[in-house]
């Protein structure tokens, strides 16, 4: 159980992350949920990868698998060619993550947190200090060195949880919705890092939910919903191989029934959906749809309080793969 | 092998670090009950004319309260170092994810904990045996002498284990909202029924007592140090405790070591 595996698969070749048919059924004597079903997953080294999924799609438990702290109910996770299952202890030497939740160590310093990082990790005594040191600066986080973890705002542990992870230099970066519940400063901030570590080469995992965010760090994103991934591609390619739509809304002062009806039949559009006074619209091209739709709503007699036209994005991606909204 | 035994070691410099930093709160708790308990029971009783004695004439009650107050400080501690600090990072935090993480086999990270926890044990013991031996009323003094050494530093290192595998044991299987209930469902009934205030074989009037008694692992710890550290009250045959220190503590181990595993792998 103990040692590495005697035969290490050839780095150069292997895919750095690997999921085949990867499976996991949580069961309890009530119920069982199926959290992720059948999913694989291929990510190149040096890519920036985005797991892009709702809440409960099964995002944790994929990474959960991959990291070892998850056992896979069927299938295989490899990590660097090393099976997750016999070779965990190998795994881990090999990978950097950044849970979903806060896990910070609240007994320790900020600096603490890292140093003892690199020392699970067998990082030299000298040379974790350095790198505690060096990542506090490159971090922002030098003046909170000896700050008591619990102290820090949800921002800086963010960033604390990411500096951490990268102590022992992994060669596989994970991280769990890292911008989830913070400032939108702070969000801007973390892209920039993360940009900075894809530039130097970091083999990332990340998981989100926010459509911004995977379009501007990910590579590829693989959108998954119930466990199952629903479609793989760059954030480009999604975006016209999945013939996504504009999305054209229109909040209407009154009953937006009849405009819905007439709209359905106007060239260029594809489907109309409505939620009270909101009328959505899914167009097949931009020009000129949201202006016939607001002459139409006119001459209907019917008061446009509010349009808009928003081109391709993942967020119409996922409207159009999922018929679900996306919330965050 | 060797990257483990380094992950093992930096496992454990972090908890000293932790147990650094809190010491004057690991002294308080410590020393705190055994303090109380010997100033009542050693010094205002026989001041003011109560008495007891464990069983035996001609012995101070102080002489049956050593032994049983250093394995009560041993227990206690393996418990409240191991359990209690697992319980908050199962709770409301996750933290101990990042050690779960760390590259060994999970097992070598509660390992760690238990070596961690009964190393705290042996330094309590430590902190508390002065205490116990010294607080007392005029001619209230206890009668100590260690015979055999070996004996008394194997009941005291298994005694160590047991209470920290017992530690890890209780922190994986409880459930963190009935943490309150704890010390009243465990700590105190195994304190007050662990032979600590009379010894094992005094119990023989009570038969059924004497063996229902044989299930709480504080006797033996208790029985273990008594007969080392005060052979001349009447303790329980030596095979029988190192049986059940040794056994038990292998046995707690490995069954705790399983406990921890499924708890953070899911
Ligand atoms: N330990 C567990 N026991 C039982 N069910 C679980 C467990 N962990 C997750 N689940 C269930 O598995 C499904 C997938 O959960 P998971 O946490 O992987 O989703 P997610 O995509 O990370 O969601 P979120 O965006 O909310 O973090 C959900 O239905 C969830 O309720
Ligand atoms: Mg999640």
């Amino acid at each position: 159980m103990i040692g590495e595996p005697a035969i290490i698969p050839s780095a150069a070749t292997e895919s750095p992350i690997r999921a085949e048919q990867l499976r996991k059924v949580y069961g309890s004597r009530h119920e069982t949920v199926i959290a992720v079903d059948g999913l694989d997953l291929e990510v190149r080294r040096g890519e920036f990868f985005g797991l892009l999924g709702p809440n409960g799609a099964g995002k944790s438990t994929t990474i959960g698998m991959l990291t070892t702290i998850v056992v896979p109910t069927g299938g295989r996770a490899l990590i660097a060619g090393l099976d997750v299952r016999h070779h965990a202890a190998a795994v881990k030497r090999r990978i950097g993550v950044v849970s979903q939740a806060n896990t910070l160590d609240r007994s320790l310093t900020v600096w603490e947190n890292l140093y003892y990082h690199g020392r699970f990790f067998g990082v030299p005594r000298r040379r974790a200090r350095l790198r505690a040191d060096e990542l506090l600066e490159q971090f922002a986080l030098s003046e909170r060195a000896q700050s008591m973890v619990f102290q820090l705002s949800g921002g800086l542990a963010q960033r604390l949880m990411i500096a951490r992870a990268l102590v022992h230099e992994p060669e596989v970066l994970f991280l769990d919705e890292p911008t989830s519940g913070i400032d939108p400063q702070s969000r801007i901030n973390l892209w920039r890092i993360l940009g900075d570590l894809h530039e130097a080469g970091q083999t990332t995992l990340l998981t989100t939910h926010n459509m911004d965010e995977a379009d501007k760090l990910c590579e590829r994103i693989a959108i998954i919903d119930n466990g199952k991934a629903l479609a793989l591609g760059s954030p480009t390619e999604l975006k016209q191989t999945l013939g996504a739509d504009t999305l054209i809304t229109l909040t209407i002062d009154g009953e937006p029934a009849p405009l819905a009806e007439r709209a359905a039949a106007l060239a260029g559009v594809r489907a109309v959906e409505r939620e009270g006074q909101l009328v959505r619209v899914f167009a097949t091209r931009s020009e000129g749809v949201l202006a016939k739709l607001v002459e139409t709503a006119t001459s209907l007699g019917l008061h446009v309080r509010d349009a808009a036209s928003h081109p391709p994005s993942l967020e119409t991606v996922f409207l159009t793969l999922t018929g679900r909204e996306y919330r965050e | 092998m060797s990257a483990e035994v380094g992950t093992f070691f930096a496992l454990v410099a972090r908890d000293l670090r932790v147990l650094r930093r809190q010491f004057g709160q690991f002294l308080v708790r410590t020393i705190m009950q055994p303090l109380l308990f010997v100033f009542v029971f050693a010094y205002v009783f026989p001041k003011i004319g109560q008495g007891f004695h464990g069983g035996s004439t001609g012995v101070s009650f102080t002489t049956v309260l050593v032994p049983g107050l250093i394995a009560v400080a041993i227990n206690f501690q393996g418990i409240q170092a191991v359990a209690l600090p697992l319980v908050q990072e199962f709770s409301f935090s996750k933290e101990i994810e990042d050690r779960v993480l760390a590259p060994v086999p999970v097992w070598v990270v509660g390992l760690e904990k238990i070596a961690v926890g009964a190393a705290q044990s042996l330094l309590a013991a430590g902190v508390v045996f002065p205490i116990v031996y010294l607080v007392h009323a005029h001619g209230a003094a206890p009668s100590l002498h260690i015979h055999d050494p070996l004996l008394f530093a194997i009941a005291l290192v298994f005694a160590c284990v047991l209470a920290a595998a017992l530690g890890l044991f209780i922190g994986t299987v409880i459930d963190p909202r009935k943490i309150p209930l704890l010390f009243a469902v465990v700590v105190i009934p195994i304190t007050f029924l662990g032979c600590v205030y009379y010894p094992w074989a005094t119990l023989t009037p009570i038969p059924w007592l004497k063996v229902l008694v044989l299930l709480n692992p504080l006797v033996y710890m208790t029985e273990g140090l008594r007969a080392s550290l005060t052979p001349e009250l009447p303790h329980m045959p030596v095979w029988a405790f190192m049986l059940a220190l040794v056994g038990g503590s292998t046995a707690l181990t490995i069954v705790s070591l399983r406990t921890f595993t499924r708890r953070v792998v899911t």
